[in-house]
């Protein structure tokens, strides 16, 4: 394992910003996997450091195949991190709406730029990610359809689903979008949870990643079997459930649930006097791919997306 | 006449409330041009609200010019307003990078949505921002190059001080300006001051900008007074200086003055050893007309912006 300084930069009263990446193996750049570029992703950056704990036991054991480098960053935000912040602290802007950044631009520009000037060419790129929704997903990797994305490969995490996504033009910023410009094979990762840790859900990420690393031909080992027939899912194969009403969520059920046509999902209750303002039914049969996570609702909250196929 | 532009419960004792001020001439007569004046879709932008107050007065004053519909919405992001943020509280995207909304989409997604559907069919719309609150800005009209050959000519009646023809980049396609123009509704943005503040001087200027832009349109009737010759650039013209220490930035000219290229700009200090960690210079001869309003900088931090190749004398 050899520990490098990816980006740096002076703060004028703070430590000075680093942002530190762990390489494993030698040889050709292979698979570069980045955890919190958002300050709240702890759950994110765990894994990546699961990741590196594993990968070092594994490179020990020589199990990372010749030619075979892979990195992994596990925060770029940090600095939002220890100050509670989701996006840089000074101006608020997301570095994951910065790439492939610019080296002469404003401060998260050249973040994105540094950290994308190093990992742009290596083969396969997955990111630990949160979604701009709070809520719960069932884990799944997601990708981008912008061409050059590759679903077959996506199933090789082994889990449950393959979300494909229609990029939006904001979208065109995002670390994943240009991973795939870039000719890099790029995935999202979506586990149970952000801002806290989740070692179940963890230890799924862990193995998902060992897994695609090992159907790659990047590692030589043994990983539990995951999903054997993992599921696309278009835009089109979810249908989202909004409220009618403001108040009091709540939620009767969660991610990974199987729902009816008809079947009471949440309620909405009035704040103070505690009558239901609105059920929250199933327009349809399936399976609740995300839930709102919040003890409170907005009128037109997006509560749930049902995955209908 | 306040009407409701999208309404959305909230979950305690409350509703989301977009509301727009729309002012007719007295005598109803169909096919009457409709005007949009937006403001507020960054809740940290705050010049537009005088804009909006001075607008609404001149018309007022004046009923008996006007000749055609104006809809004002003084704050297409009301919580972010009241909170002081850029954003929409709880939501994670930049209001501005979610057009043209989604009906069935998030909340803001629909608000912006309502707000897209409300302004389509108008015959001109301005969208008034405020630099953001690290920056001041002479007032200036931003038109993407794809869009120039038309909103260029309009522009030139607004009283801005510059116009701007900038590159068309596929994330702005997310902007209101880019789906009110899309959709056949002449979209200016204008951006002017600072964020978080008012600055009297150029809220007037935009105003009597606005109503001889109006005037030009044949929705206003009443006398306008003389508008500036904006100066019309495009990116080439534009230098960037952007910090390259962290520190302290101590700016040495004036706003809005002619520069020449190796002039003092000021300096980027540390207030912990006392040292110049860099002094800024200008590269080009031109006009500074954006300059670091909030001194604190990190490397990158966007310093000033220089017109070359134009002067003020």
């Amino acid at each position: 394992m050899r520990k490098e300084i990816i980006y740096s930069m002076k703060s004028i009263y703070r430590d000075d910003f680093q942002v530190m990446g762990y390489h494993f193996g030698s040889g050709h750049q292979t698979a570069c996997i980045i955890g919190g570029l958002r300050g709240n992703e702890v759950q994110q950056m765990y894994i990546c450091s699961q990741m590196i704990k594993v990968l070092g036991e594994l490179e020990a054991a020589g199990c990372i195949r010749n030619n075979r480098e892979i990195l992994v960053i596990p925060a770029v935000n940090h600095y939002g991190t220890n100050i509670g912040e989701r996006f840089w602290g000074v101006d608020g802007t997301d570095i994951n709406r910065m790439f492939p950044g610019y080296d002469r631009g404003e401060t998260t520009q050249r973040i994105a730029a540094g950290v994308f000037d190093v990992v742009k060419n290596y083969t396969y790129g997955i990111q630990l990610a949160s979604y701009y929704m709070k809520g719960e997903f069932i884990p799944h990797v997601r990708i981008l359809a912008t061409g050059y994305q590759n679903e077959n490969m996506a199933k090789q995490f082994g889990m449950e689903y393959v979300a494909l996504r229609t990029p939006t033009p904001f979208d065109t910023t995002t670390l994943n979008y240009n991973w795939q410009i870039w000719n890099c094979e790029a995935f999202s990762l979506f586990t149970e949870e952000t801002q806290k840790i989740h070692p179940e859900g963890a230890r799924d990420g862990v193995n998902a990643i060992l897994r695609f690393l090992r159907s790659r031909g990047v590692l030589n080992v043994d990983v539990p079997a995951g999903c054997t027939r993992p599921v696309l899912l278009r835009d089109e194969d979810m249908i989202t459930v909004r409220s009618e009403a403001g108040g009091i969520y709540e939620r009767l059920k969660g991610q990974g649930d199987p729902i009816y046509k008809g079947e009471l999902m949440g309620r909405i209750v009035h704040p103070y006097e505690g009558t239901v303002l609105d059920d929250v039914l199933s327009p349809v049969d399936g399976r609740v791919f995300f839930a709102h996570r919040s003890q409170m609702a907005m009128e037109h909250e997006v509560l749930f997306k049902v995955i209908t196929k | 006449m306040i009407m409701d532009v999208a309404s959305v419960a909230l979950p305690v004792g409350e509703r989301l409330l977009v509301r727009k001020q729309r002012v007719e001439p007295e005598e109803p007569r169909e096919g009457r041009k409709r005007v949009c004046i937006v403001t507020g879709i960054h809740g940290d932008e705050l010049e537009g609200q005088a804009v909006a107050y001075r607008l609404l007065n001149e018309i007022r004053a004046h009923r008996e010019y006007l000749d055609g519909i104006v809809d004002i919405y003084p704050a297409l992001n009301p919580l972010g307003i009241d909170s002081i943020r850029r954003g929409i509280p709880l939501f994670d995207l930049d209001m501005n990078r979610i057009f043209p909304g989604d009906g069935a989409g998030t909340v803001a997604e629909y608000v912006a949505h309502e707000a897209v559907e409300d302004i389509s069919g108008a015959d001109l719309c301005i969208d008034i921002h405020a630099s953001n609150i690290f920056l001041r800005e002479i007032p200036q009209v931003r038109i993407s190059e794809s869009t120039a050959p038309f909103l260029v000519p309009l522009a030139k009646h607004i009283n801005a001080d510059f116009i701007w023809v900038h590159a068309s980049a596929t994330v702005l396609q997310s902007t209101l300006a880019h789906t009110m123009n899309s959709r056949g509704v002449p979209t200016l943005v204008v951006e002017m001051g600072v964020g978080m503040r008012v600055t009297r001087e150029y809220c007037e200027q935009l105003t009597m900008g606005i109503l001889n832009l109006m005037h030009e349109i044949g929705v206003w009737n009443g006398p306008t007074g003389p508008v500036r010759e904006p100066i019309i650039s495009e990116d080439d013209n534009v230098s960037f200086l952007n910090a390259e220490a962290s520190g302290l930035f101590l700016p040495d000219v004036p706003f809005w003055s002619d520069v020449v290229a190796g002039q003092h700009i000021g300096d980027i200090v540390s207030p912990l050893t006392g040292e110049v960690l860099q002094r800024v210079e200008a590269e080009a001869d031109g006009i500074l007309f954006t300059l670091r309003e909030y001194p604190m900088v990190y490397q990158g931090a966007l310093l000033a912006r220089i017109l070359g190749g134009a002067s003020l004398a």
